[in-house]
């Protein structure tokens, strides 16, 4: 608290002031720097309503250490034309001065004095005139005294060029009283303390009133990152839906189980180097259910179970071939391949929530590893129609109500289906998930039962995450790279609210 | 997803319709097309090279159209047309036929060689007889080609197509292959000969056959194709021959593929001729070459195979979900081209599927089809009455619970990436990459991506390093998985779920990640002691400060270190503070 004294002082200044006072004047007439002042209107205002005060910035002219000097000695031209006798002066002797040479040069153009080269024992240095006016001081000392307006904004900036004068900006506040006002200090508690209580003194004093349009102080806790917040939205979804979770926690996968089974032809493009990760070291899987393996190889090159097959040469190799699985669908043929092995056939709903790899290029949504959310459904009898309705039930979950379906292409499912919502701010309909029923030549390989469709969908975990916390740039989500700021300041996840 | 690109008003003029973007991108949506953008060549120009060299080009407007991979009989104007008007009932599928040549000539032949056999043994051809060329059309036939290049034949390397003027060479063809040295002639558009090894080091900078030299390059034989007078065709799958290049005014198309997938050979060259022989003399008509093998098979092609399927109703109906009569559904198949009927018996459709339909291998793809024929948004949406129970994954649900009371600890959940760089799970760490039991990744595009991570410290460590502007301390976590080498598995590698922390701030902090091991303990309910509960243990890793580390034992078992990062390991990570961690297994907790 700034001292009480000219607290007061200050008080009986503003009441004196119709319609308020600025800080610096009252620094002038208190004769107190205006820091003090500052630190004095800061004390005031945490008393209440006393004062109230504006905080307003202002700009002036102020000398520089330079413009102080020639204020006070006049200017480097001034002092040369001063230092030079009726008889002259050698312009080597005149050049040693402090002033020499600004000055000389200045003085030179102003024409007070002249050069005399040929000058016998060196060039040497003439008054021109017999008095000068030093102008240049003259400015400089009005500013001194808080005259700056008097000068023209030309010469105010030819002397800033000097380095003579500068332009400050100096904070200040515009005071006036208080809905309290008062020219007498009261000291205000600040806190109830277990003494007042015990005594009872609380009740004689006066509290000083707390400040709610602060902010509190935040609390000292850890936070969940906001992707992993949406991941546990998304598995709670499924749950909710009596999906039982995959084991997904085989990175590295085979190529057999990643392509092979769900009927990717060894040619397709997404096989290629440019698309997925391989493996070096492990680089082949070495165990295969060896029937399955050959059933999968018959209805590659040949056909079967009703399809015509890829007709071409299906080669172990490639098979066998390790990478890192590219979609979760890898689990998902495993898991159905299980189901298959068991003695009777039980309905099964399945989802998964776990990272993918892409060999890809990368870009503002697009990282080589992601997540993907997956649900598949195995029963006798299901048909497009249940797809469309359990798919409309999930998005319901995420507030997702207005759904249509676009015929597509994936060569592991058939029918396909790319699923699109409205979007009611972009006022159109995007992209929200890929769908299917999966293909005969995928599950009766495996030997589930004829009658059994399996419906799938998937979905990335990034891209509702991004439009959620209205991130742009995957790399501030995913990764190394995240600003943990985002991740404090982060709110819960509600998906469908 | 192939795009395809056509002007809008000969595509318009072409259905015998025009339509506003927003109902041809409605049209498109129900047929399964996508219209991903509306441009012109003057748009695209100025986009890729700037305005200043677009002045002048030409804006026409254009409609970008995603087509399904599998679908090659839409990737020209004039396979989008017939696909869409007999979607739209405006026309029937045509039937495509192949004939022998008129007035009793002899078919085109071309004979394999047995030198093919080790660098590209497969081969096919046709003809297409008076056709009429126009500059569209004949832009559109060039273009049909690279996109089936792209495609189907797999950028050349399974299937890649020659197209001559047939009045300019004569046949029987030879196709054979040849020492590079060995073969000499004048390329498409270049104006003097060059051997095949002049021609290779030719388009090294060509930007868009420097692509496919690989294809052949470490090859000791080239495949070529001669005429009777050995004027060459092509030099399959790099460059064509200049002088049999087809024009404006070509009458008679001769067409060869060469193969190493003689299936995807003769998909190819259906497709080129179904969509072309529309503007022969006789449309739909393909005159017939021979394909003489080595061992002297002959063989006739194009094959344009009709085959036909039959499938029931019911299977469509209770696949779809819908309840159609089996005539109906037969006109539904109809209008995607797959011409069919009912056989009388039953509810029995008779499915005749179009050599223009490769696509179509199996009953659910024509059920499919019905379904996009009746419409996929009006099929009624229901739900299945599959009655199942959920379960988490036992590994998931204590990860969920344990990420939980970790943050109630105070840490924060940091995300990192499952790939790195050698040097990030070893030298970074003060290891040795050949001591760690990493999985190395074959053909990773930057340093980024050379190993799957063995462990979660250096993600977080990068983390804080991304954050030094944060106040401190930083306290981060990671429950995730690692993956290592393991024998034992049928891939050779498995995942182990990891429990990562790190305190970074003025003063080292063991206390505190002992006091986060001591919670983990207390939430996994497992007490201190050294038999049934946990223990830490002074040990020696060089990723932690000598002295200031120790080894953690649950039940015996180790299940990880906590310790003082070692200093190097700290600059290494470009950090300047103490830093202290723990990293533990948490499978055992299960």
């Amino acid at each position: 608290m700034a001292d009480t004294g000219l607290l007061e002082s200050l008080l009986r200044l503003v009441e004196k002031v119709d319609g308020g006072i600025d800080s610096q004047d009252v620094a002038v007439s208190l004769g107190v720097d205006h820091q003090a002042i500052v630190g004095a209107v800061k004390s005031l205002q945490a008393l209440g309503e006393v004062i109230s005060a504006e905080q307003k910035s202002s700009k002036h002219w102020e000398l520089t250490g330079e413009g102080c000097e020639i204020a006070e000695q006049g200017s480097h031209e001034a002092r040369v034309f001063n230092a030079i006798p009726a008889e002259g002066l050698p312009q080597n002797q005149l050049m040693k001065m402090q002033s020499g040479k600004v000055g000389f040069s200045k003085a030179m153009s102003n024409k007070w004095i002249r050069l005399d080269k040929a000058h016998e024992g060196g060039p040497r240095v003439f008054k021109t005139v017999e008095t000068i006016e030093d102008t240049v001081r003259d400015k400089l000392q009005l500013v001194q005294k808080g005259q700056s307006a008097k000068l023209e904004e030309k010469e105010k900036n030819e002397l800033k060029k000097r380095k003579l004068l500068a332009e400050v900006t100096v904070k200040s506040y515009w005071i006036t009283k208080g809905s309290s006002f008062s020219t007498t200090i009261t000291k205000q508690e600040t806190e109830l303390t277990p003494e007042m209580i015990a005594s009872g003194s609380w009740k004689e004093k006066k509290f000083k009133p707390y400040n709610f349009e602060a902010m509190g102080v935040a609390p000292d806790c850890g936070h969940l990152h906001p992707l992993m917040k949406v991941r546990t939205q998304f598995r709670q979804i499924f749950l909710e839906m009596g999906f039982t979770e995959m084991p997904t926690n085989n990175f590295i996968e085979s190529s057999f189980w990643n392509f092979d089974s769900l009927f990717q032809p060894q040619q397709h493009p997404a096989r290629d180097q440019h698309d997925t990760f391989f493996i070096s070291d492990p680089a082949l899987a070495h165990e295969f259910p060896q029937e399955y393996l050959e059933r999968v190889k018959k209805v590659h090159s040949e056909g079967g179970y009703g399809s015509q097959g890829y007709k071409y040469d299906w080669k172990i190799e490639e098979a066998q071939k390790n990478l890192l699985r590219t979609h979760t669908t890898a689990v998902s043929a495993r898991m159905l391949y299980k189901l298959a092995q068991q003695e009777k056939f039980t309905p099964v709903k399945y989802f998964s929530i776990d990272r993918v790899f892409r060999n890809e290029t990368l870009d503002a949504t697009h990282l080589a590893e992601f997540h993907q959310i997956e649900g598949v459904v195995a029963d006798y009898g299901l048909t497009l129609g249940n797809l469309m309705g359990i798919l409309h039930q999930f998005f319901t979950k995420l507030g997702i109500t207005k759904l249509r379906f676009k015929p597509a292409y994936n060569p592991y499912t058939e029918p396909s289906m790319e699923v699109f919502s409205y979007h009611e701010g972009l006022k159109k309909w995007v992209e929200v998930g890929n769908s299917g029923v999966f293909r005969p030549e995928m599950l009766l390989p495996m030997g589930l039962p004829e009658g059994v469709s399996v419906i799938a969908w998937g979905l990335s975990l990034e891209r509702p995450t991004m439009i959620k916390y209205g991130i742009n740039n995957i790399r501030e989500l995913v990764g190394h790279k995240v600003n943990l700021q985002m991740v404090y300041d982060s709110p819960i996840c509600r998906l469908d609210s | 997803m192939p795009t395809v690109s056509v002007k809008r008003d000969l595509l318009f003029e072409a259905l015998g319709q025009t339509y506003t973007d927003e109902e041809f991108d409605e049209l498109c949506f129900e047929f399964g097309l996508e219209l991903d953008e509306i441009t012109s060549e003057k748009d695209i120009i100025s986009r890729e090279q700037g305005d200043e060299k677009a002045e002048g080009a030409s804006d026409v407007v254009l409609y970008k159209i995603d087509v399904p991979a599998n679908r090659y009989d839409l990737l020209c104007l004039e396979g989008l047309v017939r696909g869409l008007q007999v979607f739209k009932e405006r026309m029937d599928a045509p039937r495509y036929k192949c004939v022998s040549p008129a007035n009793g000539g002899e078919p085109q032949r071309l004979v394999i060689t047995e030198e093919t056999a080790s660098v590209r043994p497969h081969a096919v051809a046709a003809v297409l007889r008076n056709i009429t060329f126009t500059q569209e059309r004949y832009d559109s036939f060039i273009e049909l080609q690279e996109k089936l290049h792209q495609n189907v034949c797999r950028k050349r390397t399974l299937v890649a197509i020659g197209t001559h003027d047939l009045d300019t060479i004569s046949g029987p063809f030879t196709y054979t292959a040849k020492a590079p040295a060995d073969i000499r002639f004048k390329p498409l558009n270049q104006s003097k000969e060059y051997n095949a090894t002049e021609i290779m080091s030719l388009y090294k900078t060509d930007s868009h056959l420097r692509h496919y030299l690989h294809i052949i390059e470490n090859e000791p034989l080239y495949p070529i194709i001669y005429d009777s007078n050995g004027v060459v065709l092509s030099m399959p799958p790099i460059i064509n021959g200049n002088h049999s290049k087809i024009s404006l005014n070509t009458k008679n198309v001769f067409i060869e593929c060469t193969a190493t997938d003689l299936t995807k050979a003769k998909i190819t060259l259906d497709m080129i001729v179904t969509m072309f022989s529309e503007y022969c003399e006789e449309p739909f008509t393909v005159e017939a070459a021979e394909v003489v093998y080595p061992d002297g098979r002959l063989c006739v092609y194009p094959e344009l195979a009709y085959r036909t399927e039959t499938l029931s109703g019911d299977f469509v109906n209770k696949k779809v979900g819908i309840d159609e009569s089996a005539e109906s559904i037969a006109q539904l198949l109809t209008r995607m081209c797959l011409r069919s009927e009912v056989s009388g018996e039953g509810d029995h459709i008779q499915v005749e599927i179009p050599p223009t339909r490769s696509d179509v291998i199996h009953a659910c793809d024509i059920m499919e089809d019905a379904a996009i024929a009746y419409g996929f948004n009006n099929i009624v949406r229901s739900t299945p009455r599959t009655y199942t129970v959920a379960n988490q994954l036992p590994l998931n649900k204590l990860t969920e619970l344990l990420r939980q009371d970790l943050a109630a600890a105070g840490f924060t959940e940091a995300l990192t990436f499952a790939l790195c760089s050698q040097e990030d799970i070893a030298d970074r760490l003060g290891k040795n990459i050949a001591e760690i039991r990493a999985v190395h990744i074959s053909n990773p595009k930057t340093a980024e991506f050379q190993v799957a991570r063995t462990s979660l410290l250096p993600g977080l460590l990068k983390t804080v390093a991304a954050n030094r502007k944060m106040p401190l301390p930083l306290k981060l976590f990671e429950i995730s998985d690692v993956v290592l080498k393991d024998e034992t598995k049928d891939v050779g590698a498995r995942n182990n779920r990891r429990l990562c922390a790190v305190y970074y701030n003025k003063s080292p902090g063991f206390e505190v990640i002992h006091g986060l091991l001591d919670r983990v303990m207390q939430l996994l309910d497992v007490k201190p002691g050294r038999n049934q509960g946990y223990h830490i243990q002074a040990a020696e890793d060089s990723t932690f400060f000598p002295g200031r580390c120790a080894e953690i034992f649950t039940r015996g078992k180790s299940i990880g270190h906590l310790g003082v990062l070692h200093p190097d390991v700290i600059s290494r990570f470009e950090l300047t503070m103490p830093c202290s961690a723990i990293d533990i297994d948490i499978e055992p907790f299960l």
